[in-house]
């Protein structure tokens, strides 16, 4: 990792000592990182474009015109055109408004799922713990992507089944996290006391767990959320995700693919934008979790 | 060691349960009716009954997962909507392709990964070493299909050095029949010829594919290498006049090999499911492009039978891995 030596100098010791809250020691730690900046600016342009929506695209992303298939980048259209005479580059930033959704939805649905199951299994323990365990054993026990490509598959081609498919393939992953982080909070004095006070359940789930689980959950996401991007643009390539005309990245390059000998541009930008999506959040995910907490920094 | 190796083979059948239980409720999740699908378009509903009937789709969904079962156990899985064969013996001819392609996939890793890790540990702070960090944040975030892409517009369009798809020049004869690996049986079989195509074909495919695990590997191999060097007998290794190769692959590598194992063994997973993506840009008959093709024709038990298959094969590459690392590192004992 581009920034793991810059943050190992502060030892945990360091970070724990007096003054300064722990949420502005960790973005004070944040802000040195250098790839948290190029990471940062990349997701901006994308939030950017994102929400400026059809005001940021030059052409209509589904205007069809035959005299215009599959120009060369020009000043006129500076990634070219398609092979309907389409505009690429107000489909590329149409398709960042539906890149940025499917990742926030994924993230959002195996978060609440695994999230809520992770308490629960933690919490409970018993045989709900080892139901639960045992459940994620069996989704986990499949590759990642192979589990989202059968529920894909049996749902039915689309971009909110894709969505779905790959949801569901990744709550097991935050329930074990969330699990394993309450298994040593639960003996914890916080919540013995809560315990004695007679607080019920889920007022100890809710309001002395959850906040303490949620950086670790929120730090997983943000570094799983370029990973669920590139997951649903995968889908799409396979065509179990988004479908023509939709402008989804993944399905450009399925689309451009039987073109790509004569216009190298078609199936380039897409990718491209794949890439600074992913590569973005990547390095700002890396970031956060190095200077959130420096024990996560794990093997992936 | 043996215990433990049985007493982790005997975790993989219930495991399997749950897997093929997961499998069973996903195709009866199906909004489509299977039987009208097989009945056909114009089939009218008593057709349509008798079709269900005959596949036994009226019966109680337990007594149906019993009999899903059952013919699990015997390898039946089902026959092939599109194929017209069992799924089984399909996947019998595909799966040897994509094994020679993850096979080749996890080769690459390996002998471009972890030395290039060793190097950028060595020479933290190099040039290298911030190339080989760039590349394996990049590598990470690239689509792999993309990747398969420009490939093919680099080596094959633009310098003509490798063969644009499949697994063997459309003229050659496959090789005799014995792995079913034609460069294995190419080489076998001392047939030369097959064996400078079949390895031709494999480069870009086995490059693509092992771009996932590429990264990852790099990183980690540099990390626990830097840590490894930093511990006291690698400055004893010093001390005592060690050349700088066996201080570095002796003392060092083999204290971090363990780590690299097991992201090595987590990273199977991404090979496994790039195999569908890969396969399907290089033409390359496997699983995955036999999978893919299923898909678009709804043809469940295809797609159900490959899942099942790399979910065996991932179960079992992780078992593997366990094992290895009382190899490699004597002082685990199971």
């Amino acid at each position: 990792m581009l920034s793991s030596t810059r943050v190992s100098a502060t030892s945990p010791a360091a970070r724990r000592g007096t003054g300064t809250s722990y949420l502005r020691r960790s973005f004070r730690l944040l802000v040195c990182i250098p790839s948290a900046w190029i990471g940062t600016a990349i997701v901006a342009v994308l939030v950017g474009v994102a929400l400026a929506g059809p005001a940021a695209s030059p052409y209509d992303p589904f205007h069809i015109s035959a005299a215009d298939k599959l120009q060369p980048p020009s000043p006129v259209h500076l990634f070219g055109t398609d092979d309907l005479g389409r505009d690429l580059l107000s489909r590329v930033l149409t398709g960042a408004r539906i890149s940025l959704m499917v990742g926030v939805v994924v993230l959002i649905l195996a978060m609440v799922v695994g999230v809520g199951l992770g308490l629960i299994a933690g919490y409970w323990g018993g045989w709900m713990d080892e139901a639960l365990m045992r459940t994620t054993d069996v989704f986990l026990a499949f590759p990642r992507l192979v589990l989202a490509i059968a529920i894909a598959a049996t749902l039915g081609p689309g971009l909110s089944n894709s969505v779905i498919a790959i949801a569901l393939s990744w709550w097991p992953w935050y329930t074990r996290l969330v699990r394993g982080q309450l298994l040593s909070m639960r003996e914890q004095e916080y919540v013995l006391a809560a315990v004695s006070l007679g607080a019920g359940r889920p007022r100890i789930l809710l309001q002395h767990l959850l906040p303490n689980v949620g950086t670790t959950v929120v730090i997983q996401a943000s570094i799983d959320i370029g990973f669920a991007i590139l997951a649903t643009a995968s889908l799409s390539f396979i065509g179990l995700g988004a479908q023509p005309p939709t402008p989804e990245w993944g399905a450009l390059i399925a689309q451009a693919r039987s073109y790509m000998v004569d216009a190298w541009w078609y199936p380039t930008f897409p990718g491209l934008a794949i890439f600074l999506a992913v590569l973005g959040f990547n390095l700002l995910g890396n970031a956060v979790r190095d200077a959130f907490d420096p024990r996560l920094r794990s093997v992936t | 060691m043996a215990a433990y190796a049985l007493r982790r083979l005997a975790l993989i059948p219930p495991l399997l349960i749950g897997v093929s239980l997961l499998l069973f409720v996903l195709t009866h999740l199906v909004p489509a009716d299977p039987a009208k699908l097989i009945a056909g378009e114009h089939a009218g509903p008593a057709e349509v009954a008798a079709v269900r009937h005959a596949f036994g789709l009226d019966l109680p969904l337990p007594r149906q997962y019993l009999i899903y079962i059952e013919k699990l156990a015997r390898g039946n899985l089902g026959v092939s909507m599109l194929t017209n064969t069992p799924v089984l013996s399909d996947l019998l001819q595909y799966f040897p392709a994509t094994i020679e392609l993850a096979a080749a996939a996890m080769f690459l890793t390996v002998v471009l990964g972890v030395p290039l890790g060793i190097i950028s540990a060595v020479r933290a702070g190099s040039p290298i070493d911030l190339a080989a960090q760039v590349l394996s944040v990049s590598g990470l975030s690239f689509p792999i299909f993309f990747f398969g892409i420009l490939v093919q517009l680099v080596f094959v369009r633009g310098l003509g050095w490798f063969p644009l798809s499949g697994r063997l020049d459309i003229v050659a004869i496959p090789p005799h029949h014995i792995t079913g690996l034609y460069v294995v049986d190419s080489l076998l079989t001392g047939n030369f010829e097959d064996l400078w195509s079949a390895a031709s074909h494999l480069v870009l495919p086995s490059f693509t594919l092992a771009l996932t695990s590429l990264a990852p590997t790099v990183r980690i191999t540099r990390s626990t290498m830097m840590e490894a060097l930093s511990q006291d007998y690698i400055r004893t290794a010093w001390a005592k006049g060690l050349v700088s190769t066996r201080v570095f692959v002796h003392h060092g590598l083999r204290n971090a090999l363990i780590p690299v194992v097991t992201v090595l063994g987590l990273y199977t997973s991404g090979l496994l499911g790039g195999v569908f993506l890969v396969e399907l840009i290089f033409n390359w008959p496997g699983v995955g492009l036999y999978s893919v093709n299923a898909i678009t024709a709804f043809d469940y038990s295809a797609v159900m039978g490959t899942s099942l298959l790399l979910t065996v094969t991932f179960v079992l590459v992780n078992l593997g891995v366990d094992l290895l690392y009382a190899v490699i590192d004597p002082r685990i004992r199971y």
